[in-house]
């Protein structure tokens, strides 16, 4: 690690620590429905959404309700998506002349789901397979709504632990309306603007044709790219308009534009740990899971970087450099932009699956073993570190219950967080949502690591399941175990190496990013809805104690105790046993 | 307020207190080990193996059906011959011994209530009752046909055939049976005393009962079914509980069997080894599932019912136990639970131109007849002060005054003196009767007394004040710490009182409680519990009198004293038989402690997994890849001695528990965040640690006597 390095990654930290509490105030202010400094200039827009959806805006809903409305609203983008994805042919701003045959039923069922999921898992090439209609109107609108319910949803679990005795947790419509329109939309606009002024195209031009100097044809594509990529980091949605996502120079042209990218990628779900504080009413616990968040991004953040300056022994034996000098990186520089270099990718990949963005800006799957276990593992915790917009707040919530649930006990009370008492059902609710998330990831990974597929059959194209794989040994394992790591998680990225578009692929993946995301957040909402009616219990020093470091140490246990303890044999199979293959000199094909 | 009209529950602690340390039957502490209990518990062990009532407990279910696979193969490869049978022997036989480990546990935990429950048992027997038939005839009913409202007379030597309430006559009952007390008590019609208990025995008198309860129903029956365990319902923390160690067995339960195909995809890449066998697969998953707290749970809960029993507390339900840990506010009353039963002399204060010396004589003297607790600390205070002895005044020397509602006062008139002690108003009333004289400073020091929360009683001879003598409520010795300690764990004490709020007041100040409710109605005492609930608050308080039996009822841990009335008794959640108010602070002690055993075992299971990984997974996959040796940080001779003695240790870490979770936790009096840090420290940190060296020792025993 250089020094530089480091001095980056805490300028990273500290913009984002700044932006906590003036963001996370707006926010709550925002979701209390009350006037903010953007009322003048947005209120006509909010008004006008109610009026034209039909929407009672303080007709307060049950967590049912809640739940069946937000479910709606992902079936009617999944439609949206999937229908303009299927007839792109026969639709306009489509200059590429992309087709349907591109677009199977598959392929169109995993993008649509993807994105509906605020996962952005991309089993196709953006730039070779969609018309620009398809990515403004079906794609990056989904960036936002599926971010927008994301918010709304954490939002209503927070109101679960902020409210007593009442039976509902908020309206969702209101919720959605509100996230989109005074924080999504206007932090885009001015975001996309910005990555515009550093060299991030915007237009609607065909693709370009140029003679390279020596004189071969390139074909340099084009289009609305700014718009989708604020919003892509802002929702932390991640799907790029290019294959090569950020680390295409037209998405990710500078070294500032890459500090941008991470910045909007933390930002909501940074923030939104101190509107939690202020609407439970005591923002001492929402700095506690903030510094939850940051310790386990930091681990994270040092391993992987740590890991790749390191680089690969293996080459260092043959008598490469690795060790960082003035002149040069030194370290592990496959799979990386040298504009970006080995610190300002660790922390892209880091901050990336961290919070469930997906966006890339380096090669993930030619990271070093542990440096690739990283990623792999910050998912593996159900995107609690920081996480997606609202679903990092809400999924590190739950394990706030559990973990309280488990040492609570230990005071001789039983359990409380926040004032309402944790039992039967939020423990249920929890674990629902744990096992959910377990059986997606480990079900699929255990059916594709060893399904005897026909060569060129119908369900795998190209060949058998290791076929599909660029690697063999444990890495290949790693590139399966990765992909459903990241469809269940709602991250997106992947670590590459798989041939993705297939129908079995696209369609357990499709099922794992929707088990990833409802089967998570429906128990979560309606143990928020349990928690609504329930009674506030007087805070004495009796209570368990939930905004010091001794649980923010707790927290960071549990989470990393139950993620690890869940997927220790899979990752030892993976990228822990290539590790230790690395260290003695072993190499794959 | 006069000083010698008794307040009924004075008469009754003053009895509890003298009896208190008698021995008690139920109180004692029975071993942890009793060779027959332990017998029984054993035979109780294998009959538990039946998977129908296993499947209550679905984390040891799952071992048992682990158990069964591994047995199954094991027979298997011994027709066909396969290799790696003694392994598979072994790690089977140590999957059995989990079970039963985890089965003996509970079994332990129900006959330690059984043996209870049987010398319970002995003393039902079908007594003869004399039943009075609708024409007022007495005829004879065996005890067990007696319904609800029939009506009994008992005489002295019969037993009681049914619980009921007194409705004619008194008599003194001996109720060792269900208290081990052996002094006898008194039940008399009417009152707060008309209740008795079916199986205990009239020693006195003739009494007529009407049977309140059907057989079956009894009191005695209740709490036999209680201690056995009969009728024990999981209480809502333990099921939740459940619910989140079902969740991570199911969640293991993936891990490993998707570990099958993870290994062939390996096997086929490494071109070597073989995926992993079902016993070692089976160990794996045995390994992480939470066995220790899945095997000690019920143990637990039952253990923590009986620990109440110990302390003479029948608790009606496990939830109510566990309510215990968690009240916030406890309503105490202020005499006999707050304060000794009785207010007492502390000092003399002579009215101007009287000597102290002189006042104590005749204080002494108006007193020497006065039979109450206050009368008699007044001899006291003399006698300690002054050393007047107490003299023997011949009855024909001395006429006794006794006390009276109507001139407040008594006194003696001895040889022409006229000595008077009583109210400040009905003394100055008998001085400016007798044409005496009472100085302001009199009165002004008899309000002051008022004030700081004392009772002022004045003494006069014939038409002379002499002074004052001042009556103290007397905080029991340690209260105030024991307030304060509560106060520590968050637990606000609310003290009830029927005294006028000044006097109230004080005593609140110098015990240092929370709050305090003066003038206490009944239904005051409803209304505040009703207003601590409706602000999130648990309330626990006790309680004796029929007029208590709605806030009983209202409290979430209402804790009955058995010298009350049955109806107290069924409206309260517990009963405490010593009738000791006190008590109710170990109660809360004892429902903390078993929330604090449940979660440190919790917490000790889970962090225990870390260490059977680095066991387990290497010796696992060491075959396909042994650059994974790497991870088998402790050393472990083969895999096969890694995996068994993972599994060892899995089994005989429940055995070890099963004394902690049977006397629970010790539980110290602090706040949560010290509470937390230290068990954290203990059974997180230190459930993460013991397996290492412990697995290790396994290992290297195993080697030493090459059984792996």
């Amino acid at each position: 690690m250089t020094s530089l390095g480091i001095a980056q990654i805490a300028l990273f930290y500290v913009l984002i620590l700044v932006c906590v509490k003036p963001l996370g105030a707006y926010m709550a202010t925002v979701f209390e429905g009350k006037r903010t400094f953007l009322h003048p200039a947005l209120r006509w827009l909010e008004v006008l959404t109610y009026k034209v959806m039909g929407v009672k805006p303080d007709v307060e809903q049950r967590w049912t309700q809640y739940t069946a409305s937000l479910i709606s609203f992902s079936i009617f983008g999944f439609l949206i998506v999937y229908l303009l994805e299927r007839a792109q042919a026969y639709l306009p701003f489509n200059p590429q002349n992309f087709g349907t045959p591109n677009v199977t039923p598959d392929l169109a069922f995993n993008t649509a789901a993807s994105f509906i999921t605020n996962t952005n898992w991309q089993s196709y090439s953006g730039e070779s397979t969609f018309s620009y209609l398809v990515q403004m109107a079906g794609l990056t609108v989904q960036n936002f709504a599926s971010a927008a319910a994301g918010i709304a949803i954490a939002i209503a679990v927070v109101r679960g632990f902020a409210r007593q005795e009442q039976r509902t947790i908020g309206n969702f419509w209101a919720d959605v309306t509100r996230a989109t329109v005074y924080v999504l939309l206007p932090l885009s606009i001015i975001s996309a603007l910005f990555l515009c002024s550093q060299g991030v195209i915007q237009n609607l031009k065909p693709y370009t044709t140029v003679t390279t100097v020596e004189g071969a044809k390139q074909t340099i594509a084009q289009g609305p790219v700014a718009s989708q990529e604020a919003i892509k980091e802002l929702g932390t949605n991640g799907g790029g308009f290019f294959n090569a996502n950020s680390s295409h120079p037209f998405e990710n042209p500078t070294p500032l534009t890459n500090m941008f990218q991470m910045f909007l990628i933390f930002l909501i779900p940074g923030a939104l740990t101190y509107t939690f504080g202020r609407m439970v009413g005591d923002t001492r616990q929402g700095w506690a899971i903030f510094a939850a968040f940051s310790v386990m991004f930091l681990i994270g953040v040092f391993v992987c970087y740590g890991f790749e300056q390191a680089g690969n022994p293996i080459l260092g034996k043959l008598g490469i450099q690795t060790a960082s000098t003035a002149g040069q990186a030194g370290g592990n520089m496959e799979g990386k932009e040298v504009r970006f270099g080995i610190a300002n990718s660790a922390l892209f990949t880091t901050v990336t699956t961290d919070a469930s963005c997906g966006a890339v800006n380096n090669a993930h799957d030619s990271l070093t073993p542990i440096a690739g276990l990283v990623p792999m593992f910050n998912i593996m915790t159900g995107e609690v570190i920081f996480g997606g917009v609202g679903a990092g707040l809400y999924g590190i919530l739950l394990y706030c219950i559990v973990a309280v649930f488990i040492a609570g006990l230990m005071v001789g009370r039983t359990p409380e967080y926040l004032g309402k008492k944790i039992e039967q059902k939020e423990v249920k609710m929890a674990m629902l949502a744990i096992i959910a998330t377990a059986v997606s990831i480990l079900v699929f990974s255990g059916i594709t690591s060893v399904i005897p597929f026909a060569k060129n059959g119908y369900w795998n194209a190209p060949g058998a399941a290791i076929a599909n794989l660029t690697n063999n040994g444990p890495h290949g394992f790693s590139e399966i175990l990765y992909a459903y790591v990241s469809a269940t998680g709602n991250n997106g990225s992947a670590f590459a190496g798989l041939s993705a578009n297939t129908p079995w692929y696209n369609l357990t993946l499709g099922i794992a990013m929707l088990m990833g995301r409802f089967l998570f957040l429906i128990p979560l909402l309606a143990a928020a809805g349990s928690l609504a009616a329930k009674k506030k219990i007087p805070v004495t020093s009796g209570t368990f104690p939930t905004h010091g470091p001794l649980f923010v140490g707790l927290l960071v246990g549990t989470v990393l105790i139950v993620g690890a303890l869940t997927f220790f044999p899979a990752l030892s199979l993976g990228p822990i046993v290539e590790h230790y293959l690395m260290q003695s000199g072993r190499i794959w094909s | 307020m006069s000083t010698t009209v008794k307040e009924p529950k004075a008469v009754m602690t003053g009895q509890d207190d003298a009896t208190s340390l008698l021995p008690k039957k139920l109180a004692h502490s029975r071993p942890l080990f009793d060779r027959e209990i332990a017998g029984r518990a054993v035979r109780a062990s294998f009959a538990k193996l039946n998977p129908v009532t296993l499947l209550q407990n679905p984390v040891i279910f799952v071992v048992e059906v682990g158990a069964v696979l591994t047995t199954g193969f094991l027979i298997r490869d011994g027709f066909t011959g396969a290799g790696g049978v003694v392994f598979s022997f072994q790690i089977a036989l140590w999957l059995w011994f989990t079970v039963l480990f985890a089965n003996f546990a509970e079994a332990m935990a129900e006959a330690r209530g059984k043996a209870q429950a049987d010398s319970l048992r002995k003393t039902k027997t079908d007594a003869l009752a004399k039943r009075v038939t609708a024409s007022g005839k007495i005829e004879q009913a065996l005890s067990s046909a007696l319904r609800s409202g029939d009506v009994v007379v008992c005489d002295a030597g019969d037993l009681i055939p049914g619980d009921g309430d007194v409705i004619d006559g008194i008599a003194t009952v001996d109720e060792s049976v269900i208290t081990g007390e052996s002094a006898p008590v008194i039940r008399e019609s009417g009152g707060d005393r008309s209740a008795v208990t079916g199986g205990t025995r009239v020693l006195s008198d003739h009494i007529r009962i009407r049977i309140t309860s059907n057989p079956g129903e009894t009191f005695l029956d209740r709490m036999i079914a209680l201690v056995e365990g009969a009728e024990r319902q999981k209480t809502p923390n333990e099921i939740a509980l459940n619910i989140l160690i079902a969740g991570l067995t199911l969640i293991f339960l993936l891990a490993v069997i998707t570990l099958q195909p993870f290994s062939a995809f390996a096997v086929a890449q490494a071109g070597s080894g073989q995926i992993p066998s079902v016993a070692v697969l089976v160990s794996l998953l045995v390994c992480l599932i939470p066995t220790t707290i899945g095997g000690l749970l019920s143990a637990i809960g039952i253990a923590g019912m009986d620990r109440v029993m110990q302390h003479n507390v029948l608790a009606m339900s496990g939830k109510a136990v566990e309510a215990a840990g968690d009240v916030n506010s406890l309503l105490l009353d202020k005499t006999g639970t707050i304060t000794l039963g009785n207010r007492q002399a502390v000092e003399f204060l002579p009215a101007p131109g009287v000597t102290d010396a002189e006042l104590a004589d005749a204080a002494q003297l108006s007193s020497l007849a006065d039979e109450t607790p206050e009368g008699r600390s007044v001899v006291i205070l003399a006698k300690e002060k002054y050393s007047l002895r107490g003299r023997h005044i011949p009855e024909d020397e001395a006429t006794f005054i006794p006390f009276s509602a109507y001139t407040r006062m008594s006194g003696v008139d001895l040889q022409g003196r006229q000595l008077r002690k009583g109210a400040t108003e009905a003394i100055c009333k008998f001085v400016i009767e007798r044409g005496g004289d009472v100085p302001r400073s009199f009165q002004e020091m008899s309000d002051r007394i008022s004030r700081s929360g004392g009772t002022p009683l004045a003494v006069a001879e014939g038409s002379r004040v002499l002074g004052i003598i001042h009556l103290k409520d007397i905080v029991k010795g340690g209260m105030k710490e024991r307030i304060a300690q509560l106060r520590r764990m968050g637990i606000r004490t609310v003290m009830i009182t029927g005294d006028n709020p000044l006097t109230a007041a004080a005593i609140a100040a110098e015990a240092g409680v929370d709050d305090f409710l003066a003038q206490a109605t009944p239904k005051d005492k409803l209304e505040y519990i009703r207003k601590e609930q409706a602000a999130g608050r648990l309330v626990a308080m006790t309680g004796d009198g029929t007029n208590d039996a709605p806030a009983l009822a209202q409290a979430d841990v209402g804790l009955a004293m058995n010298t009350g009335t049955m109806a107290a008794k069924e409206a309260g959640n517990m009963v405490d038989l010593d009738s000791n108010p006190t008590k109710l602070i170990e109660v809360v002690a004892i429902g903390k402690q078993l929330l604090i055993t449940r979660g440190a075992l919790t917490t000790f299971s889970i962090a225990n997994d870390i260490a059977k990984y680095f066991a387990i997974i290497p010796a696992m996959f060491m075959a396909m890849y042994p650059a994974l040796g790497k991870l088998n940080i402790m050393g472990l001779h083969t895999p096969q001695s890694a995996v068994l003695a993972a599994v060892i240790f899995n089994a005989l870490i429940i055995i070890a528990l099963v004394p902690l979770a049977l006397r629970g936790v010790k539980y110290r009096p602090l706040d949560a965040a010290s509470l937390l840090r230290r068990n954290l420290l203990i059974y997180g940190v230190g459930g993460i640690i013991a397996p290492f060296p412990g697995i290790w020792v396994i290992d290297q025993l195993l080697v030493l006597l090459h059984l792996a």
